[in-house]
């Protein structure tokens, strides 16, 4: 079938069984709500589908079914994202499950239309207030906006967690061949109280009510709760880190890039070695937890690492973690000591901004400046961040 | 003879509430209405608010969501929508429905929501130690308004219920008090009326509740209740605004 | 106006009524002893477990039943019983 990124991720929603949508048009993602809504599946599978007055609002409707034991998603692009922050963060808090898709627009402020990954900091880190990460997974083609929906709720349940699919314009609005998952039947009332014995559903003779709620002002007993989001979080970070790695064995140059700029640097890689140029790409499928063993083992034979995102560099700071620090506080102990790296590679960034999309030549010509001359000399123009960033070659002690 | 004892949805935690305090007497209200309707705790789901009211959750035996601060309608909207046939209902106070809320109240009552909206208005932000709130009247001195509120910094006591009674989706909009008992009966009675008609799927119901906050408002509770005849009355008169 | 009634009644029957006031509720905060009709309650010099003056109820054999203090009560510490009538004159 052949579907835009938006359409594709829509249908995949319906067929997995989601319970609800609840959304506000913005666009680069205004046809999953369009799409939805033109399925009329509260006549099939019963699935709500809602428009809401306001982002804030979506997300607090998102939190209201999830409470419930129900699967929930929306979707919005960053400006809208901003303001469902507050409401991730109570997801949270009150370890709800649920799906969230930002189909990424340049900014900030109102900024652009046009495709742009600069919402990896957002999405990432947290986004809102408090301590907590969102499951993030970074599609870069219509087949995984489909296939990601699945991915996206089985974690968000795993964790008690919100997860977020992290797409931009270009997924979103391109057309490409996709296979649709099965059709799969909605969970019945009683197989989700059986299933999900927290959800507030009522409170059934003779049993403990259930309280959703993110808030406790004994500091002994929010510790608690606060520690045991971050062992859940750590056994993400233990099993679900994905990857894809594309020619990164023999790899001399590696280029790391994720959703529609790791498409790009995927015929990049093509061109550089029919040309000879030994490069490689390795792409994060997860943004949060990041991959960053296996960039370690990607990365053992480069001499460069060159970042490439539709943004200002932010993704680059997680490759300089994941190559730089001895122990990476986000990563499991026992790694390979990358301070005994046999190269320690220079690391650079390469980024356009505002909704401008590169084109794989002109990633290939940067690596033929970087492959030809040395990187400490290398500033080509469009360079958004200082050239060069040489690992630590000592340990820090 | 029995004639009245505390409701057995009512916890026997001791409520935080500030002695005197009207919460207390409305969450009261709503585990006696709940028990009388018989109609199952399974079928019983509520939303609390962030303000004196969050703990509600803590002192009536049923399933709770706690919303993030004003959110509550849309919260039950969530919940509602999942669950259509239980009685959904959120437990707000004015600094949620008239001012940080407003968009969420009057979307889900415009959608007319099948959900009972209790609307406590005492006038101030209580917990934050007594804030002007959109609500508060002419002349009342308040923490962010130490000379009385002046219309001409601060604007007017906003009518969120006459604007509900406007809004098409809704079946149901009353304003009651619960400062003498017979205030109290007839809170009852609204707070039945609305979660039956929620029941009933008439639209949103909205029982707005003029209460006292002796402590805010540096009264006895008695001089609240009292206030309350007296004053608050003549900016938020009681009644039904609005019947199916 | 019930004392109008006991002044008026020719053999005139009242309701007749008790309360239970748990102490270690109450937080004293009077509304009970304010809406009493019948003027039976008021605040003990006492305080219960969390330091407040509790309600009691001083002159029980005046309590009509008619439960006002129990609806007024913010924190439902009083139960109400109907004893019976009581012939007034």
């Amino acid at each position: 079938m052949l579907l835009k990124g938006n359409e594709a991720l829509a249908l995949a929603a319906i067929r997995y069984g989601v319970d609800a949508y609840y959304g506000y048009p913005i666009t680069p993602q205004s046809e999953i709500m369009e799409t939805l809504i033109a399925q009329k599946p509260w006549e099939s599978t019963g699935m709500t589908v809602l428009q809401a007055e306001s982002e804030v609002a979506a997300i607090n409707m998102v939190y209201g079914t999830a409470a419930t034991g129900r699967m929930a998603m929306t979707s919005s692009s960053g400006p809208g994202i901003s303001l469902m922050q507050n409401g991730i963060s109570y997801l949270c808090g009150a370890n709800l499950p649920c799906l969230i898709v930002n189909v990424m627009r340049g900014g900030p402020g109102l900024g652009t239309i046009s495709p742009s990954q600069a919402d990896y900091f957002q999405a990432t880190r947290g986004g809102g207030h408090g301590d907590y990460r969102t499951l993030v997974l970074a599609p870069s083609s219509v087949q995984e906006m489909a296939d990601f929906v699945a991915i996206a709720f089985q974690w968000a349940f795993r964790y008690r967690n919100p997860a977020m699919i992290l797409a931009d314009g270009t997924i979103g609005q391109m057309m490409e061949k996709v296979t649709l998952p099965p059709f799969q039947q909605r969970l019945t009332a009683s197989e989700v109280a059986k299933l999900h014995t927290w959800a507030s559903t009522g409170r059934r003779e003779g049993q403990q009510r259930n309280i959703v709620s993110s808030l406790d002002l004994d500091p002994a007993a929010m510790e608690l709760k606060c520690l045991n989001r971050e062992q859940r979080y750590q056994v993400a970070i233990d099993n679900d880190a994905r990857h894809q790695a594309i020619h990164c064995d023999d790899a001399e140059i590696l280029i790391v890039a994720f959703g529609s700029a790791a498409r790009i640097c995927t015929k990049t890689v093509q061109l550089a070695r029919q040309q000879g140029i030994r490069a490689g790409l390795f792409r994060p499928i997860t943004l949060w937890p990041f991959p960053a063993q296996a960039l370690r083992q990607a990365a053992q034979h480069a001499q460069h690492i060159l970042v490439v995102e539709l943004n200002a560099g932010q993704m680059i700071d997680d490759v300089r973690l994941a190559l730089t620090t001895q122990n990476n506080p986000t990563t499991t102990p026992n790694l390979p000591n990358t301070s005994n790296h046999p190269n320690t590679p220079t690391i650079t960034h390469y980024g356009r901004l505002g909704g401008v999309v590169f084109t794989p030549e002109e990633i290939l010509n940067h690596i033929k400046n970087i492959h030809t001359a040395p990187p400490t000399q290398t500033a080509p123009p469009t360079q958004t961040t200082p050239p060069t960033q040489t690992a630590p070659s000592t340990p820090p002690h | 003879m029995l004639l009245y004892k505390k409701p057995s949805l009512l916890t026997d935690t001791n409520m935080h509430y500030c002695p005197g305090c009207s919460h207390a007497v409305v969450n009261k209200i709503i585990a006696e209405v709940l028990e009388e309707m018989n109609i199952g705790t399974e079928n019983i789901i509520g939303v609390s608010p962030v303000g004196c009211g969050v703990f509600i959750y803590n002192y009536i035996d049923i399933d709770w969501v706690e919303a993030a601060h004003g959110r509550a309608p849309a919260v039950a909207t969530g919940v509602k929508r999942m669950n259509p046939d239980k009685l959904v209902f959120t437990y707000q106070g004015d600094g949620e429905v008239t001012a940080i809320g407003t968009g969420e109240v009057i979307h889900a009552c415009n959608r007319g929501e099948n959900i009972a909206i209790i609307f406590i208005n005492n006038a101030v932000f209580g917990m934050t130690n007594g804030q002007m709130a959109p609500t508060t009247p002419l002349g009342m001195k308040t923490t962010t308004c130490p000379d009385g509120r002046d219309p001409q910094l601060n604007g007017y006591p906003l009518p969120m219920a006459q604007l509900f009674a406007d809004i098409q989706g809704t079946c149901y909009v009353t304003r009651q008090a619960v400062n003498t008992y017979k205030a109290v009966k007839n809170t009852k009675k609204a707070i039945r009326r609305a979660f039956d008609y929620s029941l009933q799927r008439k639209g949103t119901s909205v029982v707005e509740i003029i209460c006292a906050c002796p402590t805010n408002w540096k009264m006895t509770p008695v001089e609240a209740n009292k206030y309350i005849s007296d004053f608050s009355v003549k900016t938020f008169p009681l009644g039904d605004l609005k019947r199916p | 106006m019930f004392h109008h009634l006991l002044l008026t009644a020719v053999h005139a029957t009242i309701q007749q009524g008790n309360v239970n006031i748990d102490n270690n509720r109450c937080k004293g905060c009077g509304l009970c002893v304010a809406t009493c009709p019948a003027k039976t309650l008021q605040l003990s010099n006492n305080v219960n477990t969390r330091g407040y003056n509790f309600s009691q109820q001083l002159r029980p054999n005046r309590c009509i039943g008619c439960a006002s203090c129990a609806l007024i009560c913010p924190d439902a510490c009083i139960t109400v019983f109907r004893t019976g009538l009581r012939k007034t004159i």
